[in-house]
């Protein structure tokens, strides 16, 4: 094979010369020649589609109009994107598209935001000639992470194909055929009983309002607005660099203090930081892991798999309930804090743990199923009341009209608000690993990690592995994120044929910052900029260890104890359930 | 066939089994018996002259073949006893005789003269309805693997060369160069290669692939494993729709008995080429005849298709090189290699070599499978070979290509059948449906009709099929429903519109569906508009259907100078929408008129018009 540059491609688009490497295709060149062209099922990285139509386009010497999204593109091609015949073309797809679409656009829940009113509005669409039948799906409330709404689904298939290819869940998937097309889950179940992680990638992917996440927002109002209970919440690291974007602030941009801010403003008596719950993680698991390397037991067995991200949890007990063992019996950052808020910070202030109403602010859906997880809480008092999303949040802050971009920074309040930078990494994927070594490593030797950034587990890609020395014993690592990886991964684990010690698994690209409350659509340059974010504000840290908090070695002084005590145990560990398969018809 | 004791040949394809051929072989063998005597029944596919079936044929004078029609359970027996009692062969319902290599008989006609099979060649189906389909003894008799032998000898390169020589092209509608698409996937550079023989056949009342599968499957079977060997293919798989069990029953068997005779899976030359087949059944979509789509229902997925490029001569089965082809074109594959080239190429016209079987049906009188050379013309396959139409009615048009092809009017009668003519008058070669209308259809009906079809067996991937299909189709019912039923003005001025959008709506949809069926599926609007735009103006703007054939945009109104008042009519109208009384002038209510027509058929007088 030669290694070396491919060959590059010359062809016109629009009389323009431009060049690109062999493989690519018509779409691929029109963007470097500076040219739009609309697509509505194309997801890049993946396999093009070819259903929307929408990227056609004119080739001289071929007869039909042609898909750019999926046509390579050829040495001397002339291809015209604007032509009458193709701006026809488009124009009158974007009117079928609305012929069986509600006019519901006004109480849309994604009113300016979705790429079919975008579209009408580009195509400059006056008026919809076909009026005849149209899809009526009654919606599906039953998941607490996901609405389905049908009746506004276009059919573009980038919910399936990414909970099929990313994910590799496949809980929805075309079904009939014809203009009776519709996405459902198989044999049209409840999304609940499927085998939905709740991940919110589809959510993401889709482009008008037929997926969004069950809203907590009315709920969070009228309780904000009672003021008969105590407010507290609790803020994402992943949030940190990403809710800046809904206000015109760059990608990645801090805007920390701003969320303490704007939830103090919201009405919020007491906030919080999910970081802090971060650090309390790897305390509990680093010593969990230390114990499993030492006496390791049947019942606590090796690789180690992270239990932080409740999507991962909740496909790993669909699909390899003899794997559970494995899991670490942590609970994750947004429930150990939940917890400690409706124990520790209640008792400490007087407070009865029902008059405690306790938000988190995620970039994530999977948490809203997380939070009402049976084994949390206590009787009807919940470790977590209301899960935000990115979203939410933003959207609860334009409903009070608070202008995020000139709020002040604010801190956290202490109790439970103080971080080290290794909270703060969590939010990208190989965050978890690289602060569980940087605590294990101390634990074990009782030095402190000189060289405390961790490069190999760090990045966008779907699978890092390593090998860590820790004073002589080397353990090998891995980190990984999309469920599609995930599965292989465990099934060479099953297999015999990885050795790996500790696995750190997130259901989301990149991690946290690429989670299913984030902002719409999947962009990987997007995901690339939080992450390198997230390693910024590490840095700001003075303190970047989370045995060196000194909140969290004040936490294990006067409550706690010790990492695994009985009440760390009562408090901050879990359990899990056996789930049914569908794919296997368990 | 060289037979000693009464032997009969009952046409056994799926529409002589329909007819009655069972009974007649029970009939037959009880015959038999009380003439105590054995018969041998050998059992054939469809000889083509389906409106002649159940025909038995009997074989006489050491060979000689005598074919009667129309053969009944009842007419059976008398038939044995002229035959082999009385040695009398000319009956009423004689086809005639097939000598063979025999002296024919004085005074019967042969079969070859009669009307129906004059014009017809028969290279592909040569052996439907007159061997034995499932024996392979009788398959080689009539030079079976021979041409696989010869095949073998030539090498890959001589077989590819062969093919293009003869001018094949793709049988299924699409008209591809068979030898350059062998080409193609013969280049690529992989160790596993597929082949796969498209036998979904999905056209509606289309049955030249399940003829071929049932009366000489060997001969499809052959050109595959020819096929794979000159692409260098090694697993071969038939993707046979499930709505066609005999097809698949014959197939099995036959692949069980080429395991048998070394054929499949054991070595064919020095170099240790193996091929295997199987069979995969599909599962009722229509759209899983479009190559992509095949292969994604092979694979086990959805049956959608796909962008191409990559083509699956590059890319196809699990992303390997792949061909797929049409049963027909692979049982051509045979006989060009046994008889050579020249054998295909020189029939037909320049640009379209060889012949093309189809299934003639509709309004005509020889209803059947008919194999005709390319380049006859469309009034030899109607009237002399169909027989012309029946009850003295007037041609209208035929459908060709089933109901992504398009209809040729009376003007164009003598088109010559190739892919290029057809295509430019609007219509395509398709797989071979040809459905013959009369002044009775009405062609905004046939719209109807295929583009109901055609929108119900969309995949739904892509937006202009799946939407605009439907959209074309509301527009056609909106414009074959009455005034009266339609709600308001606005409704009114609505359908306006969308027939204003219509022409626009098929081209876009023409223009970009992702796969053949969205793109052809306009093709049954745009060629009925083309040459029947007066029908369409009278459904639109006159509200009147002037074949009479949209009952509901009919008035029914009664006769005032010829009533009677005898009131049969309002007695037996179900809608209760005729009021008069005894012995005076009745009158109808349109608005509760239904258009049933029990009033027509009721009134002695003649008195009820219908417009």
């Amino acid at each position: 094979m030669i290694v070396g540059r491919n060959e590059m491609v010359e062809l016109k688009i629009n009389d323009r010369t431009v060049e690109i490497e062999e493989g690519g295709t018509i779409l691929d060149a029109a963007q470097k020649a500076g040219e739009r062209i609309p697509t509505l099922c194309h997801i890049k990285g993946l396999l093009p589609s070819g259903a929307c139509r929408m990227c056609v386009v004119e080739v001289k010497g071929r007869n039909g109009l042609v898909p750019s999204c999926s046509f390579p593109a050829e040495p001397s091609m002339e291809v015209l994107t604007n032509t009458p015949r193709v701006l026809n073309a488009r124009r009158t797809i974007v009117q079928l598209l609305l012929a069986s679409h509600p006019f519901d656009c006004l109480s849309c829940n994604r009113n300016h935001f979705c790429e079919l009113q975008s579209l009408a509005s580009q195509y400059q669409i006056e008026s919809v000639p076909f009026r005849g039948k149209s899809r009526i799906y009654p919606p599906d409330f039953s998941s607490p992470s996901i609405v389905r709404t049908p009746s506004k689904c276009i059919l573009c298939g980038r919910c399936v194909r990414t909970c099929e290819e990313i994910q590799d869940v496949s809980a929805i998937d075309f079904t009939r055929r014809g203009f009776d097309t519709i996405v459902l889950p198989a044999f049209n179940e409840a999304l609940r009983e499927t085998d939905c992680v709740n991940c919110g990638q589809c959510v993401l992917a889709c482009p008008t309002g037929a997926l969004h996440e069950v809203s907590a927002l009315e709920q969070v109002m009228r309780v904000l607005q009672d003021g008969k209970k105590h407010v507290v919440a609790q803020c994402a690291p992943a949030v940190r660099v990403s809710v800046g974007e809904f206000y015109g602030l760059p990608v990645g941009a801090n805007v920390t203090g701003k969320i303490a801010s704007a939830l103090r403003r919201l009405g919020v008596r007491t906030v919080f930081d999910t970081d802090f719950a971060a650090d309390l993680t790897i305390m509990e698991e680093a010593s969990e892991l230390i114990r499993r390397l030492t006496s390791p037991e049947a019942n606590r067995p090796l690789p180690l798999f992270t239990s932080c991200c409740p999507g991962w949890v909740k496909f790993l007990e669909h699909n390899f309930p003899e794997m559970i063992a494995h899991l670490s019996t942590c609970r994750s950052p947004q429930q150990m804090m939940g917890s400690l808020v409706k124990s520790y910070f209640a008792e400490r202030n007087g407070l009865r743990p029902e008059d405690v109403y306790m938000i988190s602010v995620m970039p994530c859906t999977a948490k809203k199923f997380e939070a009402a997880r049976p084994e949390f809480g206590h009787g009807s008092v919940e470790d977590v009341d209301a899960v935000l999303t990115t979203r939410e949040f933003s959207r609860l802050l334009d409903l009070y009209g608070i202008d995020f971009a000139a709020l002040p920074e604010e801190s956290f309040d202490e109790l439970l608000g103080t971080t080290s930078g290794s909270g703060d990494v969590f939010a990208a994927s190989g965050g978890v690993m690289e602060s569980a070594l940087r605590t294990a490593y101390h634990l074990i030797t009782g030095k402190d990690l000189a060289e405390i950034e961790f490069a190999p587990v760090r990045g966008f890609d779907g699978l890092k592995e390593a090998t860590v020395d820790i004073d002589g014993t080397s353990i090998k690592v891995a980190v990984v994120n999309t469920l599609a990886k995930a599965r292989r991964l465990v099934r060479n684990v099953k297999a015999g044929v990885s050795d790996y010690t500790f696995v750190e698994v997130m259901a989301c690209p990149g991690g946290c910052v690429g989670g299913g409350g984030q902002s719409y659509g999947i962009d990987s340059e997007r995901i690339k900029k939080r992450i390198e974010a997230v390693y910024e504000v590490d840095r700001t840290r003075v303190v970047r260890r989370s045995y060196q908090n000194p909140r969290i070695v004040a936490l294990y002084e006067e409550y706690l104890e010790k990492p695994g005590s009985h009440r760390s145990h009562e408090l901050l560990h879990t359990g899990y359930q056996v789930r049914g398969n569908h794919r296997s018809g368990v | 066939m060289t037979v000693t004791n009464p032997t009969i040949v009952l046409g056994m394809g799926t529409c002589g089994l329909a007819s009655g051929a069972g009974k007649i072989r029970n009939v037959a063998q009880k015959w038999a018996e009380s003439h105590s005597s054995n018969i041998t029944i050998i059992p054939t596919g469809c000889i083509g002259f389906c409106q002649a079936e159940p025909i038995m044929d009997v074989i006489v004078n050491g060979g000689t073949r005598i074919s009667y029609g129309s053969v009944t359970a009842q007419d059976a027996p008398f038939i044995l006893d002229e035959v082999f009692v009385h040695k009398h062969y000319l009956l009423d319902g004689v086809l005639g005789q097939h000598p063979g290599r025999n002296n024919p008989i004085d005074g019967i006609p042969f079969v070859a003269d009669h009307p129906f099979f004059k014009k017809q060649v028969k290279y592909v189906l040569r052996n439907c309805g007159v061997i034995d389909p499932s024996s392979i003894a009788e398959y080689r008799e009539h030079g079976g693997f021979l041409g696989l032998e010869r095949a073998l000898s030539l090498g890959r390169g001589g077989i590819i060369q062969e093919v293009i020589r003869s001018g094949l092209r793709g049988r299924g509608g699409a008209g591809f160069l068979s030898g350059k698409k062998w080409q193609l996937a013969s280049q690529e550079k992989s160790s596993t290669k597929y082949l796969v023989c498209n036998a979904d056949e999905g056209d509606p009342g289309a049955f030249m692939d399940r003829s071929l599968l049932e009366g000489d499957p060997f001969s499809v079977l052959e050109g595959m494993i020819i096929a794979g060997y000159a692409i260098g293919a090694t697993e071969g798989i038939v993707y046979c729709r499930a709505e066609y069990p005999l097809a698949i029953e014959r197939l099995t068997q036959s692949i069980e008995t080429l395991k048998k005779e070394g054929i499949l899976e054991k070595p064919l030359d020095g170099a240790g080429f193996t091929f295997s087949l199987r069979i995969k059944k599909g599962a009722g979509a229509f759209v899983c005849g479009e190559e992509t789509a095949l292969m994604a229902s092979i694979e086990g997925r959805r049956g959608m298709p796909r962008p191409r490029p990559p083509y699956p001569s590059v890319s196809g089965l699990n992303g390997n090189p792949t061909n797929v082809n049409n049963v027909e074109t692979f049982a051509n594959v045979p006989h060009i290699l046994r008889e050579g080239a020249e054998s295909l190429a020189s029939m037909g016209t320049e640009t379209s070599k060889g012949t093309k079987v189809f299934a003639l049906t509709g309004k005509i009188n020889n209803t059947g499978l008919v194999e005709v050379p390319m380049g006859i013309t469309l009034r030899e396959i109607i009237y002399d070979i169909g027989g012309g139409v029946p009850d003295g009615k007037d041609f209208k048009a035929v459908q060709i290509g089933g109901p992504s092809g398009g209809c040729i009017p009376k003007e164009l009668l003598d088109i010559r059948i190739d892919y290029e003519s057809l295509k430019s008058a609007g219509a395509m070669m398709g797989s071979g449906g040809l459905v013959v209308m009369d002044s009775d259809t009405c062609m905004v009906d046939v719209a109807k009709f295929f583009l109901s079809f055609t929108t119900k067996e969309s995949c739904g991937k892509c937006i202009p099929c799946r939407e605009g299909t439907q959209r074309m189709y509301e527009v056609l019912e909106k414009i074959t429903t009455p005034y009266s039923q339609m709600g308001s003005e606005q409704e009114n001025l609505y359908r306006f519109n969308m027939v204003l959008h219509l022409e626009n709506l098929a081209r876009v949809i023409k223009d970009t569906s992702l796969c053949g069926l969205g793109q052809s599926a306009p093709n049954a609007i745009i060629s009925t508009l083309r040459y029947f735009r007066d029908e369409y103006e009278a459904h639109i703007f006159d509200r009147k259907c002037p074949a009479k054939a949209c009952r509901s945009l009919l008035t029914y109104t009664i006769d005032t100078d010829v009533c009677n008042g005898c009131t049969l009519c309002a007695r037996n109208c179900p809608g209760g929408a005729i009021v008069g009384e005894k012995k005076k002038v009745h009158y109808i209510v349109d608005e509760k008129c239904t258009r049933c027509g029990k009033c027509f058929e009721s009134c002695r007088a003649g008195a009820v018009l219908v417009s």
